[in-house]
């Protein structure tokens, strides 16, 4: 058996490694410093600044990104694969940042606190990327779910924002103890909570009951996090309580920290007990696909069938994780990209739905928006299609790409049900174009979105529209991301 | 040797009764006090176990702080219990269920208990010895340096609970006249008073 | 092990003391005391009346922030305990040495972080009580 040194704590050395992390920390006391010494009335500055870090750190991680490397003793990796999820992960933040200013000030929730804890809640995201420890694993788990546990009920005042916290709280305990309890067997089985040496000790040869029981459990843990069949009850009511900017921020990010969690632990040195998880994983795949196709369709509030939406794509992201290859990380590091910039257009849209009473969330309300909102009826509709995977547009390159990666794997029953399940769910989302073109018009919305987000929504329809001409340099990233992750 | 195995089955019978009763008592006060058995009788299994640190952080923190702010809520929410409790005898088979898969599965895990065969070569000894280095020193030596990472992570996780407490329950009552010290102690006299000069029989 | 165990009989003995006394004395009332209920003696009193309401109610949150604030601190607490048992074999040398080892710089780092918490609150007015 090969025998792995883990490096010995360098200080200097590793603080170079996580550098973008130091970053976020300190930004995020300093943000924090700076919005408790003035008065409530100037959150925006706060706001602004941490869009700004979040961007900023993006790019230096984009800039330092090179061979893989541990730091901490072997707690913590940096590569390719990390740069990738990170990237994303911090986009999706400034995102949620910048479409959260106009409905928090309409909502007068204007509070420094909320950009704060997003930057926290992304730093607990990043170190879930990078983990390299079962115990880093856990430790960047509590702190992202901490911060938004938070979020969800941050509209106190408001009897569904807090019902939305206090489930997502308790229901999330609940899994952070399967997945503590998880992390316990598999330590107790092989001696060891470092993935390098994990690695080494896990083989494929004979099966251990106990550690399978770890890795269940570790599974179970963890999609929860992904919202994924059957542990995705919490995700409806979160969604539809909690303030809508926050759900934008939910649907996106920390999916996609939680995808790329799974893939860390599953790909690298869980990979020799591919043949016990991908049974797992097939199952909470095919059952998230099936759910998120058929239980939507009865839905009238539209954060609720994003919910379920959210639900069905995680099964189709896992479609490309059950075939445990590189492509198949690959087409999931693909399907992510694209599933976050569609519904942050989505999120746009939602957040945009508002009269002169107030906020509105039905699907009739946005009955005859074509004619009321051309452009927005337009970039929903282009939203909706690639959510469907109707060819030219960027969801069917993800869905593609994913169930091509299973085929290959010899999968084809979970690319059958998932092309199954899109049929489906395309009556759903269809049915959102048939009511904005051909029913009668609704009353019409509130002007004046502001600049930032019809740049959003701008540019996030030109990505999903194109995403056939430009989408090549995204699907090589992801390929050298994968590479770097699986060897 | 016979009294750490007497110890052992007193801490761990107790441990399992008083967590049944937990869940079985009728007045959530109660419930609390049970816990708050069960986690005495965790801390005196722990100390079997040579970990004597972590036992007496679980009187500390548990039973000094966190049993105590569930005793604070369970006493002072207006909750009518009785109403809660009324649906829970539905949810009864299906969380017999649960119990009994788990139950299953453990003793699948135990029936079964053998290491990864190559763990032997990686499992270190996890405490040193207790009569070279005492428990919390040996903690001490490694949580600050080797696990200097996860330790900071640990601040920063108390930092978020800090907020996220303040977040949700400060609310501040406009109607409250509150005390301002500086202000106070840094009033002169100028500020606050004018001499007059009051000429007789015309008044101010 | 077992000397550490041993340091620890007398909390053994004094447990067992205790839940002897403390069972004796629960249980003699039962053995000794008159009792003959009746229903009247059994209800409630209220100055004459019946009882209106639960005697619990609704309390300020308040409470529970300046709780929770403990805890948190509590914690923290924790977190120094082993730093200052092992302090003398964490902080090696002196003098500059000292003062950048890992062991001192680590623990001042985890104290900023929370002390930038507790001006948070500070400034915040949670410590406060109107």
């Amino acid at each position: 058996m090969e025998t792995v040194t883990l490096p010995a704590i360098d200080i200097a050395r590793d603080m170079g490694l996580i550098a973008p992390e130091i970053t976020m920390a300190v930004a995020a006391m300093a943000l924090l410093m700076l919005g408790v010494f003035q008065s409530d009335a100037r959150s925006r500055l706060v706001s602004n600044l941490s869009a700004v870090l979040l961007v900023a750190v993006a790019a230096f991680v984009v800039m330092t990104t090179g061979e893989p490397k541990l730091a901490f003793g072997g707690s913590f990796k940096v590569d390719a694969f990390a740069s990738f999820a990170k990237v994303l992960v911090l986009c999706g933040s400034a995102l949620a940042i910048l479409m959260s200013r106009g409905f928090l000030h309409h909502e007068k929730l204007e509070r420094f606190e909320f950009p704060v804890l997003i930057v926290l809640a992304t730093l607990g995201m990043m170190m879930m990327i990078s983990a390299n420890d079962l115990i880093s694993l856990y430790m960047g788990i509590e702190l992202q779910s901490l911060a938004l546990y938070v979020l969800a009920s941050f509209n106190r005042n408001s009897a569904r924002s807090t019902e939305a916290g206090l489930k997502y709280f308790v229901l999330g305990a609940l899994s952070s103890g399967m997945l503590l309890y998880g992390c316990s067997l598999i330590y107790g089985f092989t001696g060891t909570t470092n993935f390098e040496v994990l690695g080494t000790v896990v083989t494929g040869g004979e099966m251990n009951i106990g550690l399978i029981f770890g890795v269940t459990f570790l599974i179970a843990g963890l999609a929860f996090k992904v919202s994924a069949v059957p542990f995705h009850m919490w995700t409806p009511d979160v969604y539809e309580g909690s303030p809508t900017p926050v759900t934008a921020f939910f649907a996106a990010a920390p999916k996609v920290a939680a995808l790329a969690l799974f893939m860390r632990v599953l790909g690298d040195p869980l990979l020799p007990l591919i043949h016990e998880w991908r049974q797992i994983i097939f199952f909470i795949s095919v059952a998230s696909m099936v759910l998120g196709a058929f239980a939507a369709i009865g839905q009238n509030n539209i954060k609720r069938l994003m919910a379920y939406s959210t639900i069905g794509h995680m099964g189709y992201a896992l479609v490309g994780l059950a075939a445990g290859t590189v492509a198949g990380v690959q087409s999931v590091l693909v399907y992510l990209a694209i599933y976050l910039v569609t519904n942050v257009g989505v999120f746009v849209c939602i957040l945009s739905m508002r009269r002169k009473e107030g906020m509105v969330e039905e699907i009739s309300d946005l009955s005859g928006l074509s004619r009321t909102r051309p452009m927005m009826a337009f970039a929903l509709a282009i939203f909706m299609f690639s959510l469907a995977g109707i060819p030219p547009l960027a969801g069917f390159f993800g869905k593609f790409l994913v169930f091509f990666a299973a085929v290959d794997a010899g999968l084809w029953q979970l690319a059958v049900i998932g092309l199954l399940a899109s049929v489906v769910s395309a009556f759903y989302y269809l049915r959102i174009i048939k009511v904005m073109y051909f029913d009668e018009p609704a009353p019409v919305f509130e002007r004046g979105i502001g600049t930032e987000m019809r740049l959003i929504l701008t540019g996030s329809a030109a990505l999903v529209l194109l995403f056939a001409v430009f989408g090549g340099p995204i699907i090589s990233m992801a390929q050298h991301a994968a590479v770097s992750l699986m060897g | 040797m016979v009294l750490s195995a007497l110890a052992f089955y007193l801490f761990a019978s107790l441990a399992v009764a008083s967590a049944f009763a937990v869940i079985a008592a009728r007045n959530p006060v109660h419930s609390v006090l049970f816990l708050i058995l069960t986690f005495f009788n965790a801390a005196g299994l722990f100390v079997l176990l040579g970990a004597e640190f972590l036992a007496l952080i679980l009187v500390v923190v548990y039973v000094g702080a966190v049993a105590v702010l569930f005793l604070f809520v369970v006493m002072m929410l207006d909750v009518d219990f009785a109403e809660l409790k009324r649906g829970a005898l539905q949810y009864l088979p299906m969380g017999a269920l649960i119990g009994l898969v788990v139950l299953g599965e453990l003793v699948l895990v135990l029936g079964t208990m053998a290491a990864v065969p190559q763990s032997a070569t990686v499992r270190t000894v996890p405490v040193p010895a207790v009569d070279e280095i005492s428990n919390v020193e040996a903690l001490g030596l490694i949580l600050y340096t080797d696990y200097i990472y996860l330790f900071q992570a640990a601040g920063l996780i108390l930092l978020v609970a800090m907020i996220g407490a303040i977040v949700l329950t400060l609310r501040h009552h406009d109607h409250v006249k509150r005390q301002n010290i500086a202000e106070q102690s840094s009033r002169q006299p100028e500020d606050a008073m004018d001499v007059v000069k009051v000429k007789p029989g015309q008044g101010i | 092990m077992q000397e550490l165990l041993l340091d620890y009989l007398p909390i053994l003995i004094f447990i067992g003391i205790a839940i002897v006394i403390g069972g004796v004395l629960l249980g003699l009332p039962f053995v000794l005391a008159p009792n003959n209920p009746d229903p009247e003696k059994l209800s409630a009193y209220e100055c004459g009346f019946n009882a209106f309401d639960d005697a619990r109610m609704k309390f300020d949150v308040r409470f529970y922030l300046v709780a929770i604030l403990f805890i948190i601190f509590d914690l923290e607490v924790a977190f120094l305990f082993p730093w200052a048992v092992a302090f003398d074999r964490l902080v090696e040398g002196s003098g500059w040495q000292a003062l950048t080892s890992l062991g001192l710089l680590s623990m001042f780092t985890f104290l900023i972080v929370l002390t930038v918490g507790f001006i948070y609150e500070w400034k915040k007015g949670a410590l406060e009580w109107e």
